[in-house]
């Protein structure tokens, strides 16, 4: 350990002290906000309220508005339902599962990327409902006592299913984040010098002190969040891909959905991730934090990722070619060289052989390159959807009910919303919240760096008798003086 | 009842973990330690018991997915059984989604809820902390003087033998 080259590269660079992450990462919040925040945040609210209109408009007029027809029921909206809830999860990925992992480096962009998930699930929440049509009668979606009988909701559905996947996924999403922000806003409280900020910042960080008996439960209860959400991201994509999987339509009745939804959901979500992480990193000057190795790490899991989708697109062909049914077989066909094959090219061409590009170091480390790479995989991953609602509706069973699709201005105005709602949430998180996760990241400072403090040996841990291990939990807590000041009375 | 008590601040993590050993040696009596954040070996060092807290996630878990699946069942055959699709009433299998994902919810939600119920951690709760900064980089060690025989000149010095930045003797308010 003593010797520098057997370290590991420091997670976070610049050599900095626990003080100095406290004042970067506050910085943010602190200092007025740069005129490209304003100019973002005005092109986000922009889009948010063309998509407000178009919802509004659709919702007044009925589902009409969309280019649907009876044989393709579902496009855009579902496209965009299932791409938005694919973002969310690699966000899942990177608090819970890497976590679970052990993978430290992920302190820099949890706090971010589990954002991105309860933003994205957001985005992805409007579009079953607008796709009802009468979205006042979402409430329908539960099961409550009612004077209809009670007639209650089917749960044989998976689209009930999906109702509680994506109500717990939210809700998981967001008590998680909420969990890992309590300590950050008990150092927000401390430090703020606005009345207003520390009485805000008092108020969510529920009295917290940093006491060691809280942060023990509070790493248990961290472990257990993560043991749970991981699981559950798993069930969720897999429940979405239900939605599609347990119809007769060729091209959706295949139980390689489960797997093939979940990888290109984390597929979607880590490029997702990239691309906020590249911005985020140099316009809010967070370089040391989010370093080479942070983005080296995300783009080797795009590279496993994209061959687990490029595996499934084979799988896909080979299964439809060997089950020697016809209708299965002409769907595939039809999705690489019908009306919508050049849509099977953007994907195969974004999702396959752009991110190739990754496995060379040179590319890796350029990251605008790496940044372009994303944008593609964000755009190719919506063309997944896309291809398998769409390509495998319009032309089912019987040749006399195949129809096309195009869709309106509407729909792509909602998409264009949706777009601008993440956005806006995203960038208001940025100004309001802390964008890195303090208390995660001051416990890595130390991670490769030469052991300093201390310059005696410690003394070994007393081998604790019975009566002793329990002395600390025992003893009543402190009453400290209290203070808006924070500070001894 | 107050206490006298003896706060030693410490700038890291290493310094702290050193202190907390040296006065669990001396046999001090540590009320408790302030952190900004959690350290590696601290848990172990102040001799702190495993939270119980999985248990009640088990537990909320389990009673989760019991509750959810007898109403499951009890809504699609007892109350108002629907055909669908010529499906049995009790469609054990097709229940099991619903019934995870309740029990992931239930699990988390009762987890968290009980988690601040022990820490009596709620919002807008006053805040008390020991010492400022104990939320950006200090480390604060609380110690009981327990005794006559507790020397404050000798704890002092072992301390500050632990690099200690500051410390303060105080009675406890209450």
């Amino acid at each position: 350990m003593d010797d520098a080259r057997t370290l590991t590269p420091p997670l976070v660079l610049g050599n900095k002290s626990p003080a100095r992450v406290t004042e970067d990462i506050c910085a943010a919040m602190e200092h007025k906000p740069s005129p490209a925040w304003w100019a973002a945040l005005l092109i986000a609210l922009a889009f948010l309220l063309l998509g407000a209109v178009a919802v509004s408009y659709q919702i007044a007029t009925g589902i009409g508005t969309w280019g649907l027809n009876r044989t393709v029921g579902w496009a855009f909206d579902i496209t965009n339902f299932v791409f938005w809830i694919g973002i969310g999860h690699a966000g899942t990925l990177i608090s819970a599962i890497l976590f679970l992992l052990r993978q430290r480096w992920r302190t820099s962009v949890n706090r971010s990327a589990e954002a991105m998930t309860i933003f994205a699930v957001i985005c992805a929440g409007i579009f079953p409902v607008i796709h009802m049509g009468r979205p006042w009668l979402a409430l329908w979606m539960f099961p409550y006592p009612n004077t209809r009988g009670p007639l209650w909701i089917n749960y044989r559905s998976p689209l009930v299913w999906d109702a509680f996947a994506i109500g717990t996924y939210f809700t998981i999403s967001l008590v998680f984040w909420y969990v890992g922000l309590i300590p950050d806003f008990a150092t927000i409280r401390d430090r703020s010098k606005s009345a207003w900020r520390r009485r805000i910042a008092g108020f969510l960080s529920l009295g917290w002190n940093g006491s060691y008996r809280t942060w023990n439960r509070y790493e248990t209860v961290y472990v257990l969040l993560a043991g749970l959400a991981t699981p559950l991201v798993v069930s969720v994509h897999t429940i979405v891909s239900w939605d599609f999987a347990t119809s007769v339509i060729p091209g959706w009745h295949t139980t390689i959905f489960p797997p093939y939804f979940v990888a290109g959901a984390i597929f979607s979500g880590l490029a997702m991730v990239l691309t906020l992480m590249l911005v985020a990193r140099k316009t809010m000057r967070l370089e040391d934090y989010i370093t080479h190795r942070h983005v080296g790490a995300m783009c080797k899991l795009i590279i496993a990722t994209s061959g687990m989708v490029a595996l499934a697109y084979l799988t896909e062909f080979f299964t439809a070619f060997y089950s020697g049914n016809p209708y299965e077989q002409f769907a595939f066909v039809n999705r690489m060289s019908g009306p919508f094959g050049w849509a099977y090219a953007v994907m195969v061409g974004c999702n396959v052989l752009v991110p190739q590009l990754l496995w060379f170091q040179r590319v890796r480390s350029n990251f605008l390159v790496v940044f372009v790479i994303s944008l593609f995989i964000n755009v190719g991953m919506w063309f997944e959807r896309f291809v398998i609602i769409v390509t495998s509706l319009h032309r089912d069973y019987l040749p006399s009910s195949w129809s096309g699709y195009t869709p309106t201005p509407i729909e792509i105005a909602t998409l264009l919303g949706s777009f601008g709602l993440f956005f806006t949430c995203f960038l208001l998180f940025c100004r309001f919240l802390p964008v890195i996760a303090m208390a995660e990241v001051k416990g890595v400072l130390k991670i490769g760096r030469d052991v300093h403090g201390s310059s005696q040996p410690l003394p070994p841990i007393v081998a604790p008798d019975a009566e002793e291990v329990l002395t600390c939990r025992q003893a009543a807590p402190i009453r400290f003086a209290q203070g808006e000041e924070g500070a001894q009375g | 009842m107050s206490r006298r008590i003896l706060l030693a601040a410490f700038s890291s993590e290493d310094d702290v973990l050193g202190a907390v050993r040296t006065a669990r040696a001396q046999g001090l009596r540590i009320l408790d330690l302030y952190a900004p954040y959690a350290g590696h070996g601290l848990d172990e060092a102040l001799g702190l018991r495993r939270s119980r807290l999985p248990w009640v996630c088990f537990w909320a878990a389990v009673i989760g997915a019991f509750l959810k699946l007898w109403f499951e069942f009890w809504t699609m055959a007892v109350s108002w059984p629907v055909n669908v699709g010529g499906k049995p009433w009790n469609s054990l299998p097709a229940f099991v989604p619903v019934t995870f994902e309740v029990m992931v919810l239930s699990a988390g939600i009762s987890t968290v809820v009980a988690f601040l119920v022990v820490e009596r951690l709620r919002p807008g709760k006053p805040t008390r902390v020991p010492m400022p900064g104990v939320t950006d980089d200090r480390f604060v060690l609380v110690v009981e003087q327990s005794d006559a025989a507790f020397d404050l000149r000798r704890v002092e010095r072992l301390f500050r033998d632990c690099n200690a930045v500051t410390m303060e003797e105080r009675l406890e308010e209450g």
